[in-house]
């Protein structure tokens, strides 16, 4: 560089999200929102068993029906599609049999897509699937967790031994020893429920195959439109080149619209055989059971402690319930090491043995679903801190505050191998303490309950890995994109027009990046449009995932603002006959050091783009830059914080009240204040979904009985409490901009305050609660009021 | 999901809807829609034609006199909520009215249509048989009036035959000296109820002269408790052995199994709602 780092000004300012007017207006573009001439509508048959094999499909009778175009089953789909298998290197031995885009003779999950029916509606492709005749043949069916390594269970697979997917182990330090030298050991189980992302906007495609140019062109609802190009290519066996995928707006994706769905793939596969546009647009019903489902777990957890309270080792075994099918390209068994390697991050340990059994099931595949497995690691690990505190007699802020990893501590890889650095622990936990004003709050609790009132706090402290880097897929041969790209150009105006490959799902990633841009440039955000999510224009990249938007994309978009600055100031300056250096730009003008204008931004433009010739010889200005940015080092950036609820139990009937909850925060350099907090609230009511309301429900026989949003219960505004939200900011040492992710960390946390506080409230009473969701049913139980039997 | 094909027709007069009714086997009343859309939707009612009530005006009235309160078919709730009478003369409606569901749900729905749909757990069929109300029925052979002990037979199921409509619901004056409190308990506003219980009483020289006690979300009616509403009979509010007596009673409630709620929870739930509206009416508020 050879002019000294711009001012900055944009970045870290709350500016409101630009796209937000149009979106608000009703003038989005989801997918949905665009039809394409001669567009047939698809629905799918779906299994409405757990597990069946499929003797036969008789589909003439709707092949006939009026509207209808086609009825498609696996043996037509396989004339331009071929399956797919999940595998990974970081699963060595991993058991995830073949997937079709329709299940070809034995559908695995209630739900599995059986036969694609398209029509000229929606309405008239689902009266023709009533008439395909399907001779099923139920199967045995395991779904429960518990019993699923049972050497009498059912197969999810006849083809396999057993229901095992995956196994892992993991163990440093003397374990045995530190347990035995304790002074004191807490155990629990803690049983996590399915539960699932419910984007407002469901999973959406339509593909159109032009036979002449051999073009695959597709919009839809996906959070790396890139990975969907690869796969769409390897699958139909066709150049990349020729596959575009373009994810117009995103009315939100939260993991589950990261996958390759066997529904989508059918429909691009249906549009390359037919040569008409196809559209899908999924309902909530089969949203419901189709969507990646997420969070299955039974976590058996011990941690050991010595006499001051301070950890010594953690012990845990995790049964991972993992659906049909291991999710393709990146296994559904991350969540498991997600959540393995960030139990107790929070703290200084020395010994820590994990073992966990990844089982197939007759269910619903699951995939990554925000925070991944974080909030299983950080619910365990929070419980297990406040049963020892209790045990030990130490206050449970003071319990973390002991144990937390200390300044002076890191960078460190802990016994569990993560790799820690740059966190903010006891600052966090400070703030925290002032912004509850915990002596006050303490009063108030007890002259609530004095009156009868069972009022309850409970704190979560975390440790997120965030903005993954190549190692976690690339060194498993997995291809997916850990590195962005962000081309910029400045446009004849003076505007600048950014194509990034990070992607625009709701978090308003374009925004913070504009920012970056116009801080690292020099000109009014106002003036910068940046684009993203579009293979025939963006480069490829990672997409949204790991809260990378920031950490990642706004690095390449910082180096890439940078690099234009440099062009720009070259030329300039041999155009004013100045030195660059005693060149700035400002608010879209070139000025000198102190700030008096040169020349116009849009003048300089101009000049390069229609009147080259004027320029002194041997200057070539590059008005399009690029940068790519991987990060060089850290296969992960870890954030940290703490977060605290109050809530009420009503001792009567069980049910839980959310009164208050906070959030302190260190996601590093904040890009914009509203974006970050935004993402925060939103994860911390997913957080208490999770933990008093959201629940996939399987009945005995293997039905899925949570199939509406009547029965799923989605945290809603009215129950939700007010967030308070504080930050404190220690920048990533490894990046010019600092950014860590933020995305994601409201979820990691927020169920375990939830249950922490519930059990604080029951505390009292003798009581506690070890399932999420907490039914009232649980509740009263733990209060001993013997009315209910657990569902 | 998208509904089976189905004929729509928008009669312009309530003797047209009654023909129209009479001569299709398979109709159903469309009024606010905001339960029947969505049996439409899953496909679990497939009518083939629907009858579209809400052009015609003369079915949208609420009138107040000495005798009571009607309600025309097309009264939506939010509309009944809001009307003055029901705010003074019927207290009892305007609380159970503002737990039906969300505002937006409210603007649309129908308070006759939510007493011809007859959900176990909704709030109107269990206040219309807490206020001792009777639905006018008409077709085309003519009107009678149904008392809301007899309309509510089942799940879903009414005493309405498939050729007719429920025209008007009249609620009876309240006599002078009866209070109600209304109690249901639900996970998120505005859900189905887990569990819903009315209680009334009038006060005669500082003793209970008669009580009414309503279940609903419970069995597969609202229904009233006698055994609750005896055990009250002749008590001074506020007594604690009444009160528990009462209770007791709940235990002869038919309760359905739900599933997600078991039903010793549900009939736990009853007997924290219904101390919970005895010691409001006691306490004299409502």
């Amino acid at each position: 560089m050879t002019s000294s780092p711009p001012v900055q000004s944009e970045i870290g300012r709350p500016r409101p999200r630009e796209e937000t007017r149009r979106l608000l207006a009703g003038r989005g573009s989801y997918t949905d929102d665009v039809d394409w001439p001669g567009q047939l509508h698809a629905a799918f048959l779906r299994s409405p068993y757990p597990h069946a094999t499929i003797a036969a499909i008789d589909t003439a009778e709707a092949e006939a029906m009026p509207g209808v175009a086609a009825v498609l089953t696996w043996d037509k789909l396989a004339t331009v599609c071929k399956p797919w298998q999940t595998v990974s290197l970081a699963f060595p031995g991993l058991r995830s049999p073949v997937q079709h885009p329709l299940a070809n003779g034995r559908a695995a999950y209630q739900g599995e897509p059986v036969a694609l029916v398209l029509a000229a509606s929606r309405a008239l492709a689902e009266d023709a699937i009533e008439a395909i005749a399907v001779d099923w043949e139920e199967q045995p069916a395991a779904t429960d967790l518990a019993t699923a390594l049972d050497p009498d269970a059912p197969l999810v697979h006849p083809e396999l031994t057993s229901n095992l997917a995956w196994q892992y182990e993991r163990a440093s330090g003397d374990v045995d020893a530190l347990f035995a030298r304790a002074a004191a050991v807490v155990s629990t189980r803690l049983r996590f429920t399915r539960h699932t992302g419910v984007p407002l906007e469901p999973r959406s495609v339509m593909a159109r195959f032009d036979p002449d140019a051999g073009i695959l062109d597709v919009r839809m609802s996906h959070q790396m439109p890139h990975q969907m190009q690869l796969h769409l290519a390897s699958f139909l066996d066709l150049p990349m080149a020729r596959v575009r995928v373009h994810a117009p707006h995103v009315g939100g994706g939260f993991g589950i619209k990261m996958h390759v769905y066997q529904d989508e793939i059918a429909v691009c596969a249906a549009a390359r055989l037919l040569g008409r546009p196809v559209k899908f647009v999924a309902d909530r019903i089969e949203s419901m059971i189709s969507d990646v489902h997420a969070r299955e777990h039974e976590v058996d957890a011990r941690m050991a402690v010595d006499a001051d309270g301070r950890i010594l080792a953690f012990d845990i075994h995790d049964l991972h319930g993992l659906g049909a099918y291991s999710v393709y390209p990146r296994s559904s068994t991350m969540e498991t090491l997600s959540a393995l390697r960030a139990i107790g991050a929070s703290y200084r340990f020395d010994g820590y043995r994990a073992r966990a059994d990844i089982v197939l099931q007759n269910k619903t595949p699951t995939g990554q679903y925000r925070s991944v497995g974080h909030p299983i690691a950080c619910t365990v690990t929070e419980r297990l801190v406040d049963l020892a505190a209790t045990k030990l007699g130490i206050e449970p802020l003071e319990m973390r505050r002991r144990n937390y990893v200390r300044i002076e501590d890191m960078p460190m890889v802990n016994a569990a191998g993560a790799h820690v650095f740059d966190l903010s622990h006891h600052a966090c936990l400070e703030r925290l303490t002032t912004l509850i004003d915990l002596p006050t709050l303490r009063a108030e609790i007890d002259a609530a309950c004095a009156t009868g009132r069972l009022l309850g706090l409970g704190f979560a402290a975390f440790v997120e890995f965030t903005a993954s880097g190549s190692e976690v897929y690339g060194s498993a041969r997995v291809p997916v994109a850990a590195s962005d790209t962000v081309v910029v150009t400045l446009e004849p105006d003076g505007s600048v027009r950014a194509d990034a490959s990070v992607s625009e799902i709701g978090q308003g990633i374009t925004q913070g990046l504009a920012q970056v841009l116009a801080d690292a440039i020099g000109v009014p955000v106002a003036r910068v449009q940046v684009q993203a999510g579009d293979t025939g224009r963006t480069p490829h990249g990672g997409g949204a995932w790991s809260s990378r938007g920031a950490a990642i994309g706004g690095e390449a978009a910082w180096q890439a603002g940078l690099r234009l600055r440099e062009e720009i100031l070259k030329a300039a300056a041999s155009l004013l006959q100045a030195d660059p250096d005693a060149l700035d730009i400002r608010d879209g003008v070139i000025t000198d050091r102190v700030g008096a204008a040169r020349m116009d931004l849009a003048a300089f433009a101009e000049t390069v783009v229609f009147r080259g010739h004027e320029l002194p010889p041997g200057a070539s200005p590059q008005l399009t830059v690029a940068h790519t940015y991987r990060r060089p080092q850290d296969s992960a950036i870890p954030v940290n914080g703490i977060q605290a609820a109050l809530v009420e139990v009503d001792a009567e009937t069980g049910l839980v009240r959310c009164l208050r909850h906070w959030a302190v925060e260190d996601c590093g350099r904040i890009l914009n204040p509203l974006l970050v907090d935004g993402q925060i609230r939103g994860g911390i009511v997913q957080g208490i979904g999770e933990a008093l309301y959201e629940a996939c429900r399987y009945d005995p026989s293997g039905q899925f009985v949570t199939g509406t949003l009547a029965d799923y219960l989605l945290p809603m505004a009215g129950e939700m409490p007010d967030i308070t939200i504080a930050h404190v900011e220690t920048p990533y040492s490894g990046s010019a901009l600092g950014a860590k992710g933020a995305g994601e960390s409201g979820t990691c946390a927020a169920g375990a305050a939830i249950l922490n506080a519930v059990n604080d409230a029951l505390a009292r009473h003798g009581g506690s609660v070890d399932t999420l969701p907490i039914t009232p049913m649980a509740v009263l139980a733990a209060l001993g009021r013997r009315v209910a039997e657990a569902a | 999901m998208r509904p089976a094909r189905f004929d729509y027709a928008r009669p312009d007069s309530v003797a047209q809807a009654l023909d129209l009714l009479a001569t299709h086997e398979d109709a159903r009343v469309l009024a606010g829609g905001q339960s029947l859309m969505p049996l439409l939707n899953l496909r679990l009612a497939q009518p083939s034609l629907l009858v579209d009530i809400n052009g015609l005006a003369d079915l949208n009235y609420i009138s107040a006199d000495e005798t009571g309160l009607r309600v025309g078919a097309l009264v939506r709730h939010a509309e009944l909520l809001a009307n003055a009478a029901v705010k003074t003369d019927f207290p009892l409606l305007a609380a159970a009215l503002g737990h039906v569901a969300h505002d937006g749900i409210r603007n649309r729905g129908t308070v006759c249509g939510s007493l011809a749909f007859a959900d176990p757990s909704a709030e109107l069929p269990a206040c219309a048989v807490a206020l001792g109300a009777e639905l006018v029925l008409a077709s085309a052979r003519g009107q009678r009036a149904v008392p809301a002990a007899a309309f509510f037979q089942g799940i879903y199921e009414t005493a309405i035959e498939p050729d007719e409509m429920v025209l008007e619901v009249r609620f009876p004056r309240v006599p002078a000296g009866w209070h109600f409190a209304f109690q249901e308990i639900a996970r998120r506003r505005g859900d189905f109820a887990m569990a819903g219980v009315i209680a009334g009483w009038q006060l005669q020289r500082g003793q209970v002269a008669e009580a009414r006690v309503v279940t609903f979300a419970l069995g597969p009616t609202a229904t009233r408790v006698p055994g609750a509403e005896s055990a009250l009979a002749g008590a001074t509010p506020g007594n604690e052995a009444a009160a528990e007596a009462a209770c007791a009673a709940l235990d002869n409630v038919e309760i359905m199994e739900s599933g997600e709620y078991p039903v010793a929870y549900k009939r736990h739930l009853a007997a924290v709602l219904l101390r919970r509206a005895l010691r409001r009416l006691a306490e004299g508020t409502e």
